[in-house]
């Protein structure tokens, strides 16, 4: 097409007017500001209400800085063995070609579509005290619903896909030729997986992990089921968080829910980094 | 198992050394030794998608050769190489390197050198890295000390003329570079066999070109056994030593260039290591027949019967013998070196292009006279 | 040629389970991968299926119909159909917007996006309810207007179309980045308006995206817990929601009501990850993606 047939009319026609633009620009921005910023920004405000001094006392509670130990407690034993079974799930389903591998694979996913509500019941189901194992663990006074291994064992499964599905369509792309030229120069299986494997998915490896810690700390109704919500020992951010709120006292709450909201904006900066960064050693991003 | 697959007293890869290996090699010394890989009825099958199958491929390759493995896409060219490798695993048959039996060894203790086709450079560690991978992979006794990985590292990047790029990431090299690296990285291990798949398959045709070339001396420097794939017949007929030709999982000829060239032993390699035309005929009373006209002399040992012709175009010329076989000219064109008419023969399937001294037009009817042909039985 | 060599490879028979490859770990991973999966999720769900199945098809049936909990499956379903369907819409909005045109702040704003996946159900209910309140930010103006957002039914709808929203954008956008250009360039050649080339060439393709991420919000909306409760007020038969029954029957260590209640949601999740697999399936064959 010569240049004068390009006429205005018909650039114009490969995109929308100019007015519908930028409505459908402020309309997008508008709902997301909405729905998204004004909930951030209450966070923040509400907590610093009362100035600075009454949002430092809130850290200082005992119990909220056993909550607080005991959300990193929980994330730090839920996260490295998501961690290990991610490595382990995507290795075996991606290097290798075996009857089943897309069964597999949905049931790894299966946690996402299941209501932190019944994860936290189907323990209770098991461990507790009308639980199908109950009886047995109170003969033994082994405590696991009400106690810290329930709640671990809850996060364990809310976060169980989290490393697993950024990991297995990557390592699916990258294939298994960078290993086999391992292999064949001489290397032994852990230095193969040490040394190339590794290497290859660490960022894809470093954001699945950002995202399983993310919603280990930050899970609520899983815990919220399993763990009695005894101060100062059962106690999860999150819980406390509730628990202030149901006393009324917003400022505590919302203090510990904007140090929660700082880990999920710092999460948000870690995964849009590495998005913007790493985007080739990542997976297609797609939704979660 | 932990045995050193690489023939013993080649201690490093020095220039002089490799030299020394070449003239023993050259020499015939270790020709003696009879094979350096055999492959035994190597059966391998996948059932329905995947990599070709083989059907009982057998094979030897002399120490010091350089064999190409040719043939098209799905011949289980690159199977083999890999089950060669290890990197496969057949469901039959047995793969030796000199006497030993290697088909149960893992991939890992083997001691080839393997060049895959896209180089499968580790693209994390600089080219030195990748280049010493493979000695740092050893256990710690066979593992050379530090001053001696460097000092070998440099030599082998002297080899592949790439001296001043150790420090760079393999994403910043030419294709041509990076196969270079991947040719020293292979060769770093001191492979008793160099297995190269594609290797010139992903580069443009320049490079190709002196690539080829490249390898071809840097065969003849270290007088490594190599076997390459290939599904390129000019590749294969210009740098190797051997040609073994596959189709649909068999090998149907091995020879060297000339033989499978001249003496094709199946119409499949016939026509896959040049241009052919071929023509229904008949092999009767000593003569071979097209359309009921004798157009050649039969030579002894050819099939009776109704047999396809085949032809090379630069055995054909126009000619007015009483043999000669009739065609029409459907093109007539100049090239860079003379002039051509595309000529379909009475009864053959597609046009041949014959070099011609004349002009023809499209439609003109000709009668081509052939040097030479060969024949070989309907099946 | 032999015809031997014509002949296609008798293929054999039974496909072996695993396809041999020189790649070591198979073993470990695998038996890694299994054991843990059926520890910590399949023998957990499957306790629970046995209970729902012990209860029996009538007494699962008069659990799901006691007004109660039929007033509870009801407002979670409903509400989180609606909350799919806003989600559906606004995402291919936002998605579009955040693909397509440039203004200042687009970075940050589409990574702001992903933020309900990040920041803590309780709280984001915690925070609705603070906005939503008869006195708060966006509740008292919308008092004055005689609308009660927080406390009602209006208020689980909005924290549903809040942790939904980023399922519809980020299933959608990769779509609208790859449409080919020259598709609509053709439209436009071939005289069709833009809002007809967008209605017949450019928004087709984008369907089976948006009902995948319908499909996902709405999933994930029917389990929802955290940002809901602090904001629905909890009224019995009127704004409260399936899973938070469950917590309810659970503290009154009603097990079997617990568990019924359980087994409906998780079928209908279920039902809903078959029609997300299915709507792939389709897109896939029809469009050559996802």
């Amino acid at each position: 097409m010569s240049e004068g047939l390009a006429s205005p009319r018909s650039i114009a026609a490969l995109t929308e007017p100019r007015p519908v633009r930028i409505a459908l620009t402020v309309a997008a921005v508008a709902f997301l500001a909405l729905f998204l910023l004004l909930p951030l920004a209450v966070v923040f405000t509400e907590a610093l209400s009362k100035g600075l001094g009454s949002f430092l006392d809130t850290f200082a509670e005992p119990d909220a800085q056993a909550a607080i130990r005991l959300t990193l407690l929980v994330a730090v034993i839920a996260v490295p063995l998501n961690v290990a079974f991610g490595l382990a799930a995507s290795w075996a389903i991606a290097k290798f070609d075996f009857r089943g591998r897309n069964l597999l694979i949905t049931l790894i996913d299966l946690p996402f579509s299941v209501s932190p509500v019944v994860a936290g019941l189907i323990y209770v189901l098991i461990f507790g005290a009308q639980g199908l194992l109950g009886p047995f663990l109170q003969r033994h006074g082994i405590e696991i619903i009400f106690a810290v291994p329930g709640i671990v064992l809850a996060t364990v499964f809310v976060t169980f896909p989290f490393v697993a599905r950024e990991l297995i369509p990557l390592m699916q792309d990258q294939g298994t030729t960078d290993e086999e030229a391992a292999l064949t120069l001489g290397a032994s299986p852990w230095r193969v997986f040490r040394t190339v494997t590794l290497p290859n998915i660490r960022w894809a490896l470093l954001y699945g992990v950002l995202l399983c810690n993310a919603r280990a700390m930050g899970e609520f109704g899983a815990v919220s089921v399993v763990s009695g919500r005894i101060r100062g020992l059962t106690n999860t951010m999150p819980l406390h968080v509730e628990i202030l709120y149901n006393e009324y006292n917003y400022v505590a709450a919302f203090g510990i829910a904007s140090l929660l909201a700082l880990l999920a904006l710092v999460t948000l900066a870690g995964k849009t980094f590495l998005e913007w960064r790493h985007a080739d050693s990542l997976a297609g991003r797609g939704g979660h | 198992m932990t045995a050193t697959l690489a023939p013993a007293g080649v201690s490093g890869l020095a220039r002089d050394d490799l030299r020394a290996r070449a003239d023993s090699l050259a020499s015939g010394a270790v020709h003696h030794g009879g094979t350096a890989v055999r492959v035994e009825g190597i059966l391998k099958s996948y059932g329905g998608a995947g990599p070709a199958a083989l059907e009982g491929v057998s094979l030897d390759i002399a120490p010091g050769e350089l064999l190409a493995l040719l043939g098209p896409s799905g011949s289980g060219k690159t199977t083999l190489l890999r089950v060669i490798a290890g990197l496969e695993i057949p469901d039959g048959g047995r793969v030796f390197f000199g006497r030993q039996d290697t088909t149960d060894i893992p991939v890992q203790r083997r001691g080839v050198g393997f060049v895959f086709q896209h180089y499968a450079l580790f693209r994390h560690l600089t080219v030195f890295e990748n280049i010493a991978y493979g000695l740092r992979s050893r256990e710690r006794k066979r593992r050379p000390p530090e001053a001696e990985i460097k000092a070998r590292v440099e030599r082998l990047l002297d080899l592949v003329q790439l001296p001043t790029l150790a420090k760079r990431y393999p994403g910043q090299l030419s294709g041509g570079q990076r196969q270079r690296v991947a040719l020293a990285r292979a060769l770093a291990v001191e492979p008793s066999v160099l297995l190269l798949d594609e290797p010139f398959g992903a580069l443009d045709a320049q490079v190709r070109k002196d690539l080829r070339r490249w390898l071809r001396e840097i065969h003849r420097e270290t007088g490594q056994t190599t076997i390459f794939v290939t599904h390129d017949q000019d590749e294969a007929l210009e740098l190797a030593d051997r040609i073994a030709i596959l189709n649909r999982g068999r090998i149907e000829q091995v020879g060297a260039p000339h033989e499978v060239q001249d003496h094709p032993a199946s119409r499949f390699v016939m026509s896959f290591v040049g241009e052919t035309a071929r023509l229904a005929a008949e092999v009767r009373q000593g003569r071979v027949w097209v359309d009921g006209r004798p157009v050649l002399a039969a030579e002894s040992g050819w099939p009776q019967g109704p047999v396809d012709l085949c032809l090379r175009p630069w055995d054909l010329a126009v000619g007015q013998g009483e043999n000669a076989l009739p065609g029409t000219v459907r093109e007539w064109r100049r090239t860079g070196r003379g002039t051509v008419a595309e000529i379909q023969l009475d009864g053959a399937e597609a046009p041949v292009e014959v070099a011609v001294t004349e002009v023809y037009r499209p439609g003109d009817r000709v009668r081509l006279e052939a040097a030479a042909a060969r024949v070989f039985a309907r099946g | 040629m032999s015809p031997a060599a014509l002949a296609p490879a008798a293929p054999r028979a039974g496909r072996p389970f695993l396809r041999p490859s020189a790649l070591p770990g198979f073993r470990l991973t695998f038996g890694i991968t299994v054991t843990y999966l059926t520890l910590v999720v399949l023998l957990p769900l499957a306790v629970l299926l046995l209970r729902a199945s012990a209860i029996g098809p009538a007494g699962l049936w008069a659990l799901v119909t006691d007004s109660r909990n039929l007033a509870a499956l009801k407002t979670s379903f409903g509400l989180s159909l609606a909350a799919a369907a806003i989600d559906a819409v606004a995402g291919l909005l936002i998605a579009w917007v955040l693909t397509r045109y440039r203004f200042p702040g687009r970075r940050l704003i589409d990574a702001l996006v992903d933020l309900p996946f990040a920041l803590p159900t309780a709280v984001a209910g915690i925070a609705l309810a603070a906005l939503y309140a008869p006195n708060g930010w966006l509740g008292a103006p919308l008092a004055e207007l005689g609308i009660k957002v927080a406390y009602t039914p209006l208020g689980i709808l909005v924290a549903l179309v809040f942790v939904g929203l980023p399922f519809c954008v980020r299933t959608v956008q990769p779509l609208v980045a790859e449409i080919d250009k020259s598709s609509e360039e053709a439209a436009a050649i071939l005289g069709a308006s833009r809002f007809r080339a967008l209605v017949t060439v450019i928004l087709p393709p984008l369907v089976p995206a948006m009902l995948t991420g319908f499909a996902l919000a709405f999933a994930r909306a029917v389990g929802e817990y955290g940002s809901v409760i602090f904001v629905a007020g909890n009224l019995p038969y009127v704004s409260e929601i399936a899973p938070l029954l469950i917590v309810i029957k659970l503290e009154e260590f009603n097990y079997t009501g617990a568990t019924a209640i359980a087994a409906v949601m998780l079928l209908m999740s279920f039902s809903a990850l078959l029609a997300i697999n299915l709507i792939q399936d389709y897109s896939r064959r029809r469009f050559g993606h996802v």
